[in-house]
């Protein structure tokens, strides 16, 4: 039978459907990309898969009567991790889910499952830092407004933590590397996509956006954050273990104004 | 507001709380049900990490550093020379509510040095949770101190605004208390620890009963206790730990390195080292006793007063009961598991998941994250090499050391050669 390697739409409904017409026509996948990602390969056939909800909510259907609550969370994690060949192996582990009576995905003696479990602990561990270490700045017309720029796609399953969290402010996170935001209006959320001025910058309270305020707390905190130190404990490679780098931008605790 | 003097108020009354280690927001089930601010039903979060290396979560500060005692241990003593300040109510609550609109934290911890009385002192702490609560509808975390000597009154109110209440024990032993806070009174602690723990019982019982009973404390109580102040033993400390587990329920008991900030001569000198690799193995057993089902006894005891600082608690146990060991990974429960050296609970429960598809070898162990190195003694598998010799515990130890590095290893050699 001819390999196949299926392109779909990146999203999780888009995968889904190329795993339902996978099963369904018994085809030999040895790839699934996103559009424009992939080289073609030698000695195999590239099918453009269209994304359709009544397939992609059947396969869904099917995993949950196999798996645990957690199990189908694990998959949904793992996909927002965006890694490379992340889908081949997702669509491994639901053959395998589906060959075996129960609850495979806690098989930790199969690799594939293992992998699975370790990637959605890295994109649950982005998750929680992004919840942790979003940055609000309130902007004059009275929205509390953070740019993130977070390791794998996690925006669309923080969205409830902070719906929840700040029902009664606006709000305005942006994903400036996948170039979209969730905007809340007070009643519900949206996807946003719009271009930043350049000078809103990641902290800081440039008057022209910020509310006059603004920046006192982002030195208040600062003040508060350099003096709950206890400078005889200081363990930098632990503080750094802990916030890494690569996210001191966006912390007004690590901006270096007086 | 005037920014200045609040930033340098909350310099002062932010260093002068740092010294509690507490820092958890979890435990509660707070939501938030009316579009209000703040939800503090899930997990807590750790906002931001000190160079110490110690999480950020909640906004501690001090309403004020004026105090009427003089406890040797402690920064805000009435004797010791340095800047005092206090909060007003509406400071806390506008630095609190502006605070956690930008997501810096999880809410509210608020002590205080003792003014007054414990009782005045007690009541603006209730003040500021109060207006939280009724004037801005949050229902982001508060932990309150419990001031010791407070009233059963205020303390029965603060349980109504407060998530969690804590009452630091700070010194282990009775006699370590007369020796270094002369002016306070064991009961003194223990009475509102009491008043708070009876109180979340009775409301437990009357919520099966009425769901509307509103909620006392959630979260529950913890207390702390400062490590190397006076000469106690470990066992001192985590019978007095385990004492307080049992007879307060409390959800944690933090332990916390003394760390020298006064030349008086009942304390460690102010060049002494923070015992921080000590503190780290009392946490170790904590979790060992909370987690693992371990009763303290195995693990400290008359002839084993001082927990071993080179190996882990777990680790030193199993030694000590070889006749334990070794146990097959495929076959023995899941109490027996939790205490086999470098396994924890996590890969615990992925062994006892994986187990159930096919019998795992070493490799499998491996691959799920368990530490090999210390495993490798005390467990057989499906594998046909056995890692298990016929040594001498002490023999064992020195093996398992020489192959393990470890992030104290520099600590260690400064801290033994003390002895």
């Amino acid at each position: 039978m001819t390999k196949k390697v299926l392109k779909y739409d990146g999203s999780f409904e888009g995968f889904l459907t190329c795993v339902f017409n996978a099963f369904e026509q018994k085809l030999k996948v040895i790839e699934i990309v996103p559009t424009g990602e992939s080289q073609d390969q030698l000695f195999s056939e590239t099918e453009n898969i269209i994304t359709e909800d009544a397939k992609s909510q059947r396969v869904l259907k099917a995993l949950k009567a196999k798996v645990t609550s957690n199990g189908l969370r694990r998959i949904k994690f793992a996909f927002l991790s965006e890694k490379q060949g992340i889908e081949i192996r997702l669509y491994e582990m639901i053959r395998y889910i589906f060959s075996m009576p129960e609850n495979a995905e806690l098989d930790y003696s199969d690799p594939i499952v293992l992998y699975i479990s370790k990637t959605a602990k890295q994109v649950g561990r982005e998750k929680h830092r992004m919840e942790a270490f979003v940055r609000f700045r309130l902007t004059k017309d009275d929205i509390y407004f953070a740019i993130i720029e977070p390791d794998f796609n996690v925006l669309p399953i923080i969205t409830s933590h902070f719906k929840n969290r700040y029902a009664d402010q606006k709000w305005l996170i942006y994903d400036v590397k996948r170039k979209f935001g969730v905007y809340y209006d007070l009643s519900k959320t949206e996807y946003i996509s719009i271009d930043l001025p350049k000078d809103i910058g990641v902290s800081g309270g440039n008057s022209e956006y910020f509310e006059t305020g603004e920046v006192y707390f982002q030195k208040l905190w600062k003040e508060y954050f350099d003096s709950t130190n206890i400078k005889s404990r200081v363990n930098m490679r632990l503080h750094v273990q802990h916030v890494p780098k690569r996210y001191w931008k966006y912390l007004s605790e690590k901006s270096p104004f007086a | 507001m005037n920014f200045d003097r609040i930033k340098e108020k909350l310099g002062i009354l932010a260093d002068a709380a740092k010294y509690d280690v507490s820092c958890s927001s979890s435990g509660s089930k707070r939501k938030n049900t009316s579009k209000g601010l703040g939800d503090s039903s899930g997990m807590g979060i750790c906002h931001s990490y000190t160079q110490d290396g110690r999480c950020v979560s909640l906004l501690k500060i001090l309403l004020t550093n004026h105090c009427i005692f003089d406890c040797a241990y402690c920064v805000t003593r009435r004797s010791n020379d340095i800047k005092r300040a206090a909060f007003k109510v509406q400071e806390v609550v506008d630095l609190t509510i502006n605070f956690y609109r930008r997501n810096y934290i999880e809410g509210l911890f608020l002590s205080s040095g003792i003014f007054k009385s414990p009782d005045h002192t007690m009541e603006r702490l209730i003040q500021v949770a109060k207006k939280l609560r009724e004037e801005e509808n949050f229902n982001g975390y508060i932990h309150l101190k419990s001031i010791p000597g407070a009233s059963d009154e205020l303390m029965r109110e603060a349980g109504l605004y407060a998530d969690r209440l804590s009452v630091n024990i700070e010194i282990p032993t009775k006699s370590g208390l007369k020796l270094l806070a002369p002016e306070k009174k064991h009961e003194d602690f223990m009475k509102p620890m009491k008043k708070v723990k009876n109180e979340i019982l009775q409301y437990k019982e009357e919520s099966k009963l009425i769901k509307s009973t509103p909620k006392y404390a959630p979260a529950g109580q913890s207390t702390q206790m400062i490590v190397g102040a006076t000469g106690e033993s470990d066992r001192d400390i985590m019978y007095s730990s385990a004492f307080f587990y049992k007879n307060y329920n409390m959800k944690r008991v933090y332990y916390s390195g003394y760390v020298p900030i006064s030349n008086d001569p009942r304390l460690p000198a102010l060049t002494s080292q923070v015992p921080m690799l000590r503190e780290n193995r009392l946490y170790q057993t904590d979790w060992l006793m909370r987690f693992y089902g371990f009763d303290i006894r195995e693990l400290l005891n008359n002839d084993f007063q001082y927990l071993d600082m080179e190996i882990d608690p777990k680790l030193s146990w199993a030694l000590r009961n070889r006749q334990v060991f070794p146990v097959d990974i495929n076959k023995v429960d899941k109490q027996l598991l939790l205490r086999i050296p470098g396994i924890g609970l996590k890969s615990v429960n992925k062994i006892i998941n994986a187990r159930k598809f096919r019998k795992l070898n070493w490799e499998h162990l491996k691959k799920i994250g368990i530490a090999f190195n210390r495993a490798k003694y005390f467990v057989t598998c499906d594998s046909r090499e056995k890692e298990l010799r016929d040594l001498s515990s002490e023999n064992l130890k020195s093996i398992i050391l020489q192959n393990s590095q470890s992030k104290f290893r520099n600590d260690l050699s400064n801290q033994l050669s003390l002895f």
